[in-house]
């Protein structure tokens, strides 16, 4: 039955937004360990979880969030869990055995500033590159970043979806910015919400072959407990998850661990575009930055200025064509950020054409305003 | 009988998988894995109900060659591991299988934990006093004094008494065996599994080939004599002078309380956060 109800408002942090998208994708089980800015992500779900028959569970460590969080959607459920830049450190050795072992989770870092315990309760984009490249050995993954509560919400929910679609960890990066920026949140009815659950397999028990390869490169997956015994392991394996060192098998599973991703590349992209489509100049970025940019491109058309936004809702896989069309188009482009270049180098890898790409960062804590934007774009 | 108990383990091995095993002839990780599977047949469960979740070292290895639903993690981890699936999925008895190293050295906070938090599952520590796998390097567990390849001059730090850290750290049942003591180790594997809680088997086990090479113990028969004589019923152990115990270990059931576990306490959260 379809639900007309108008939708819920309700006032949000992004932290709040967060809770709210994974519980409706289906999320039924937390692990976690406390951490600024990313504790009201455990103590709302500690609330919640419970109230609908999941699991919130504070683990000793980052580490042991991690297993839980792998352990439980092996046995089927949904999982995440959240944590900021040190416990993102800790959680990359377990983080790389979802990889390998293709188990869907979804991981939120609200970035802070680093390295270390840095600047606990400031904003930063300083893991961008820890969240593509942290977890040792060659690996796919997809992380996507949130501006706005309103991203927090949906977001998530892309997150579990692609997760559970591809096998793959997803990775959301926050930062402090968007976790506790309040602002009013839309609550679509659930049956409004598009949500995806893994694939199971259909075949008998007898005959399923776990890793088995086929067009999608991504193997049905059943749940521990349901009849379709297999081995796990965090070693290469063989279609039948058996350990395997043989150049051929591994390079057949490595191979179908990137073809699974980049077969998916038109749905994982996702950018945003806001006054691209005569844009001369533009800026590229993302998180709570994307927010100052925004403004700073309305101010630059106030003037007269012809110039847009680009916004990468995915970082990686980097989301090369929607770039390369921005750098085609524009007599140059700003990537601001909240580091001291991370993503910036990837635009430059994927420019092709005689676009100038300018940086700007801060790295002392602080937001990047509208105004230091807007600055910018007059001289291009 | 010896006919069953050779015949027995056929039923719970995987067929489909390329034997043989990666273990040294003689290993004691062989000799745990048949208690394992002797204990379960006895029970009477069901594959499907069992989860075999391992850490990373040779008896990291053990779950591949069995037919439940098995999961080799991380080194360290694998209570972690196991913590979510049993959360996530109440019905299914789920059994961690570490080494001493990965147990209480890399993955020590984990294991504490997981016996302070009396989550219903069940650990078996095989402990051979080395780090087996990586050739021979000293574990929390290798004796003071002995020989290691990273301890070529003698031990100089002092070993964990495994089963003990798990009862003063909470855990509702512990016990203690030996590959040489398989009987026991059968029962106490039993036990384990059948009562609630968080419970903890240490499996005194033989590395010949990495710590006994090392301490003059190069064979399997030697380290098991050396197991054989330096086994103490727990029962008798109170009558002995604390000189007589020095170098010895004691054999049996340290800890076996009955209290709610995690999960029946976590029960009462969820009706409590339905009321609110
Ligand atoms: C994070 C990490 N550090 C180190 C290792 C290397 N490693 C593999 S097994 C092992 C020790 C194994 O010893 P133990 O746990 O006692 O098991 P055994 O091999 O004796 O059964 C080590 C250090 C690893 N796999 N992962
Ligand atoms: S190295 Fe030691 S523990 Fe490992 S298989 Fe050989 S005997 Fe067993």
């Amino acid at each position: 039955m379809a639900n007309n109800d108008p939708p819920k408002k309700l006032l949000l942090q992004g932290n709040e937004a967060i809770v709210e998208g994974a519980l409706a994708a289906g999320c039924r089980f937390f692990a976690g360990y406390p951490i600024t800015p990313a504790s009201e992500i455990s103590e709302m779900m500690s609330v919640r979880l419970p109230r609908q028959d999941g699991t919130f569970i504070q683990m000793e460590d980052e580490i042991a969030s991690m297993g839980a969080v792998v352990g439980a959607s092996l046995a089927g459920v949904k999982s995440m869990t959240a944590t900021s830049g040190p416990g993102f450190s800790l959680m990359q050795e377990n983080l790389g055995f979802a990889c390998i072992t293709e188990t869907p989770c979804v991981i939120v870092n609200v970035m802070r500033g680093g390295p270390s315990t840095g600047l606990p309760t400031s904003p930063a984009q300083g893991d961008v590159m820890q969240a593509r490249w942290g977890t040792h050995g060659d690996h796919p993954v997809i992380v996507l970043a949130v501006s706005s509560v309103g991203d927090c919400f949906d977001i998530t929910i892309h997150a579990f979806n692609l997760s559970e679609k591809y096998r793959v960890p997803v990775i959301i990066l926050s930062d402090e910015v968007v976790a506790h920026t309040r602002e009013i949140l839309a609550l679509p009815a659930g049956d409004k919400i598009e949500v995806i659950d893994r694939i199971r397999p259909s075949t008998p028990p007898e005959w399923y072959i776990p890793y088995e390869e086929n067009s999608r490169g991504v193997p049905p997956m059943a749940a521990m407990g349901e009849g379709y015994r297999h081995h796990v392991t965090g070693l290469i394996h063989d279609q039948r998850g058996f350990p395997t060192q043989k150049p051929k098998e591994t390079e057949a599973f490595m191979k179908r661990l990137f073809r699974k991703i980049t077969h998916g590349f038109y749905e994982i992209q996702m950018t945003k575009s806001i006054m691209m489509e005569d844009a001369e100049v533009a800026v590229i970025a993302y998180g709570s930055v994307a927010r100052s940019a925004q403004r700073a491109v309305m101010q630059a058309r106030q003037q007269n200025i012809k110039a847009g936004l680009l916004q990468l809702i995915t970082m990686f896989p980097f989301p090369k064509n929607a770039v390369d069309t921005a750098l085609r188009q524009c007599r140059s482009v700003l990537v601001p950020e909240m580091n001291i270049g991370q993503i910036s180098r990837e635009v430059k890898r994927a420019n092709t054409s005689d676009c100038r790409v300018l940086k700007y960062n801060r790295i002392d804590g602080q937001i990047i305003t509208p105004t230091e934007i807007f600055t910018e774009l007059k001289d291009m | 009988m010896p006919n069953n108990a050779t015949r027995l383990p056929h039923d719970y091995l995987r067929h489909d998988k390329k034997f043989p095993h990666v273990w040294c002839p003689g290993c004691g990780n062989g000799i745990v894995l048949g208690s394992l599977i002797r204990a379960i047949d006895n029970i009477g469960l069901e594959k499907d109900e069992i989860v075999m979740a391992s850490g990373i070292g040779c008896s990291g290895r053990l779950p591949v060659y069995v037919d439940f639903n098995t999961l080799h993690t991380t080194h360290g981890r694998a209570l972690t591991f196991a913590t979510g699936i049993k959360l996530a999925k109440p019905s299914l008895k789920v059994i961690a299988v570490m080494g001493d190293g990965d147990a209480t050295a890399i993955g020590g906070n984990h294991f504490i934990h997981a016996a302070r938090r009396n989550l219903d599952l069940t650990a078996i520590i095989i402990n051979n006093q080395i780090f087996g796998m990586t050739g021979g390097q000293y574990s929390p567990t290798t004796p003071y004094g002995c020989k290691a390849s990273t301890a070529l001059y003698g031990n100089i730090e002092h070993a964990f008494s495994i089963a003990e850290l798990a009862v003063t750290a909470g855990a509702s049942y512990v016990a203690r065996s030996s590959v040489f003591h398989a009987k026991l180790l059968d029962k106490i594997i039993a036990q384990g599994i059948q009562r609630r809680g968080f419970s903890v088997i240490v499996a005194m086990s033989n590395c010949h080939v990495q710590y006994g090479r090392r301490n003059q113990m190069g064979s399997p028969v030697i380290m098991m004599e050396w197991l054989r004589d330096h086994a103490v019923r727990i029962e008798k152990a109170g009558d002995l002078p604390a000189k007589d115990l020095q170098d010895k270990f004691t054999i049996g059931v340290l800890a076996d309380v009955d209290k709610p576990d995690y999960i029946e306490e976590y029960q009462k959260i969820r009706e409590r956060a339905k009321e609110g």
